[in-house]
C-alpha cells in the first residue's frame, strides 16, 4: 500500500509517497527520505517553547529541543518544561534542561538575554 | 537638522538585511529607527521553527534568525534609535522620529529604506454579525502574549482563518493547554503552507473547516459561542449549515497588510500589493525613497524578506554614490492573466548586474499552467508549473540577454497548458 504524506521538514513541503518497503518518492531533497522513514516507524517533532526566566529584559526565554523528540512526549515534555526557572543572562544554545523525559535530547536557549 | 545617508525605517529581517547590504557597499553612515526595544521584529515572537533554510541552510526558531542579522548589524558600526516612532516623511527625505529620550527629532537623510512591515487584519475588517465582547483578537496578538509575556489568551479556542498564524496558533496553544476546537477558512483551499496543515493541525485532530466562515460571535462581556457556517462559491452562507462551538476566544489569522501610512502621506500611488510602486532596486517614483520586504508586498518566508531587502540596501548605496542611472530609459512590468500581483513595476535593464529578479502571485489555484514572460510582444521565457496556488509567492530570475531593447513592457502571466 501506498502511503502519502507531506513532509514537514522545511516550508516547502513536498508531496511524499512511501510504499510498504518504506521506499520514499517525491522527495526534493534527501531530508524528506529519512523524514518518511521516521514517520513511518516512530514520528518525532522538534518541540519550541517558552520557558520563565529571571531577567531585567524578558519574563519568557524561548527555547527548542536540540533534536526531535517523539511526538507522543510532547505533552510530557512541555509539563517538564513548566517547572523550567532560567537565570539571566542566557545565550543561544544554552541547555536549559538536559535529557527532557528521558530522549536523550536536551533543551536549548534559542534568544539571548543579558542579565 | 541632522544630515545622515541612509535612514532605515523598521529593524526587523527587513531593515537588519537593508542595513548590512548598505554598509557593506560602503554606505556607512546608516541609521535604524525600530519602534521595540530590540532588533528583529515580528521574528521575536515566532518561536516556531522554519526560519533559515534559504539564508542559512539550517532550520532556526525566529529568535535564532533575527539574532544572526542582528549579530551582523551589531559587527558594524550601525545606529539604532529604539523605541522611536517615526511622524513624518517628505520628499525631501527628512524624517521626523520621536522617542522618550530625544523628544521630536528630525534627518535629512540621502536615502530612506521604508522597511516597517505588515499588520494584521483585524475584525472590523470583515465586519462578524453579532455581539463585541472580549475575546476575538488577532492571530499574532495571541502569539505576542504567550510568546513573549507568557499569557494564555484563552482556554476553548476556535481560529478564523488559515493563515500561517493561525495554524502555528493552533499547535501553541494546545500544546500550553488550551483546547483549539477548529479552524474555519471561507476559501475552498488553505492558506496555510502544506507543512503546517500537517504538524499544527493534524498532529493534534484540530478539524479544518473548508469554505465555512464564522457568521456569528455571542457573548455579554466575554465571547461565549460562535457560530459558523458554510458558503457557496460566491461566499454566501449557506442556510441550514450552521454549527456552533462553545468557546471563549475567536483568534483571526485572515491576512496581513504592508504598514505604508508613510506612502499616503508622500503622495504615492498604492500597488495591487498593497505596497509601493517600485523599481529593479526597490526604488519608489521619489528618488532616493525605497520599500522592501512586508511593507512592499507580504511574503511567505523571512528568508525571503533578507533576500530582497540586500538588494533593496546594495540599491541605496548605489543611489547615494551616483551609480544608479536614473536617466536610463526602463520597461514597465504588468500582471496579465491569473497574475494578482508583480514586483517590481519597473526595470532600467542599465542599472542590472546578470540578472532580473520578479516575484508574483497567482489570483487563484492553478492546474497545468505555463508562466508566460512577453516582452514587447514576444514570449522571452516559459516555465511549466503543474500547480501554482497563490500562497505560494513566484521568484523568477532572468538573465539580461533575453531582454533585446530597455523600453516598453513585460507582461507576466499564467496560461493553460
Amino acid at each position: 500500500m501506498m502511503k502519502e504524506l507531506i513532509c514537514i521538514i522545511c516550508p516547502r513541503g513536498c508531496r511524499l509517497k512511501v510504499d510498504n518497503d518504506l521506499n520514499v518518492t517525491g522527495n526534493l531533497c534527501p531530508r524528506g527520505i529519512i523524514y518518511a522513514k521516521t514517520e513511518m516507524t516512530n514520528p518525532t517533532r522538534v518541540l519550541t517553547s517558552t520557558v520563565k526566566i529571571n531577567s531585567q529584559n524578558a519574563v519568557r526565554l524561548s527555547v527548542k529541543t536540540s533534536q526531535a523528540v517523539p511526538k507522543g512526549k510532547m505533552f510530557e515534555c512541555m509539563r517538564e518544561l513548566d517547572k523550567v526557572m532560567v537565570e539571566a543572562p542566557v545565550h543561544i544554545g544554552d541547555v536549559v534542561l538536559a535529557n527532557i523525559c528521558d530522549t536523550g535530547v536536551d533543551v536549548i536557549a534559542t534568544k539571548d538575554i543579558e542579565e | 537638522m541632522i544630515e545622515r545617508d541612509l535612514v532605515i525605517i523598521g529593524g526587523g529581517s527587513a531593515g537588519m538585511a537593508a542595513a548590512i547590504a548598505a554598509y557593506d557597499d560602503g554606505l556607512t553612515d546608516v541609521v535604524i529607527i525600530e519602534k521595540g526595544l530590540q532588533l528583529g521584529g515580528i521574528l521575536n515572537q515566532c518561536i516556531h521553527n522554519g526560519f533559515g533554510l534559504e539564508e542559512f541552510k539550517e532550520q532556526l526558531t525566529g529568535p535564532e534568525f533575527m539574532t544572526r542579522l542582528a549579530i551582523e548589524v551589531h559587527k558594524r558600526n550601525i545606529d539604532i534609535r529604539y523605541q522611536s516612532n517615526v511622524l513624518n516623511l517628505t520628499k525631501d527625505k527628512v524624517i521626523t522620529y520621536s522617542n522618550s529620550l530625544e523628544g521630536v527629532v528630525k534627518i535629512k537623510a540621502k536615502a530612506v529604506i521604508l522597511a516597517a512591515g505588515c499588520y494584521e487584519r483585524s475584525a472590523g475588517a470583515i465586519q462578524i454579525p453579532g455581539e463585541r465582547p472580549s475575546g476575538i483578537i488577532t492571530a499574532g496578538m495571541a502569539q505576542l502574549y504567550l510568546n513573549e509575556m507568557g499569557c494564555l489568551v484563552g482556554k476553548r479556542i476556535f481560529i478564523l482563518g488559515s493563515g500561517d498564524i493561525g495554524l502555528i496558533m493552533a499547535r501553541r496553544l494546545t500544546l500550553e493547554g488550551a483546547k483549539v476546537l477548529g479552524v474555519s477558512e471561507i476559501m475552498p483551499y488553505s492558506n496555510g503552507l502544506n507543512h503546517n496543515i500537517v504538524q499544527c493541525l493534524h498532529d493534534f485532530d484540530i478539524p479544518l473547516y473548508l469554505s465555512h466562515t464564522v457568521t456569528k460571535t455571542i457573548g455579554k462581556s466575554r465571547l461565549e459561542k460562535i457560530e459558523i457556517t458554510q458558503v457557496d462559491e460566491k461566499f454566501n452562507p449557506i442556510p441550514g449549515t450552521e454549527k456552533e462551538f462553545e468557546v471563549d476566544t475567536l483568534l483571526l489569522s485572515i491576512g496581513l497588510i504592508p504598514s505604508n501610512d508613510l506612502l499616503k502621506k508622500l503622495g504615492l500611488p498604492v500597488s495591487k500589493a498593497r505596497g509601493a510602486i517600485v523599481d529593479e532596486h526597490y526604488m519608489t517614483d521619489i528618488p532616493g525613497i525605497f520599500s522592501t520586504g512586508n511593507v512592499l508586498h507580504v511574503h511567505d518566508l523571512a528568508d525571503y524578506v533578507t533576500a530582497e531587502s540586500r538588494s533593496c540596501g546594495k540599491g541605496a548605496a548605489a543611489y547615494v554614490s551616483g551609480k544608479l542611472n536614473l536617466d536610463a530609459p526602463y520597461f514597465n512590468m504588468a500582471a496579465g492573466k491569473n497574475i494578482l500581483y508583480v514586483v517590481p513595476h519597473r526595470v532600467r535593464l542599465a542599472n542590472l548586474d546578470t540578472h532580473l529578479t520578479i516575484k508574483f502571485r497567482v489570483n487563484q489555484p492553478l492546474q497545468n499552467q505555463v508562466l508566460t514572460f512577453t516582452f514587447n510582444g514576444q514570449v522571452i521565457k516559459k516555465i511549466v508549473k503543474p500547480i501554482i496556488i497563490p500562497r505560494e509567492m513566484q521568484k523568477v530570475r532572468l538573465p539580461k540577454e533575453l531582454f533585446d531593447r530597455q523600453d516598453g513592457e513585460l507582461i507576466v502571466s499564467s496560461e493553460d497548458r
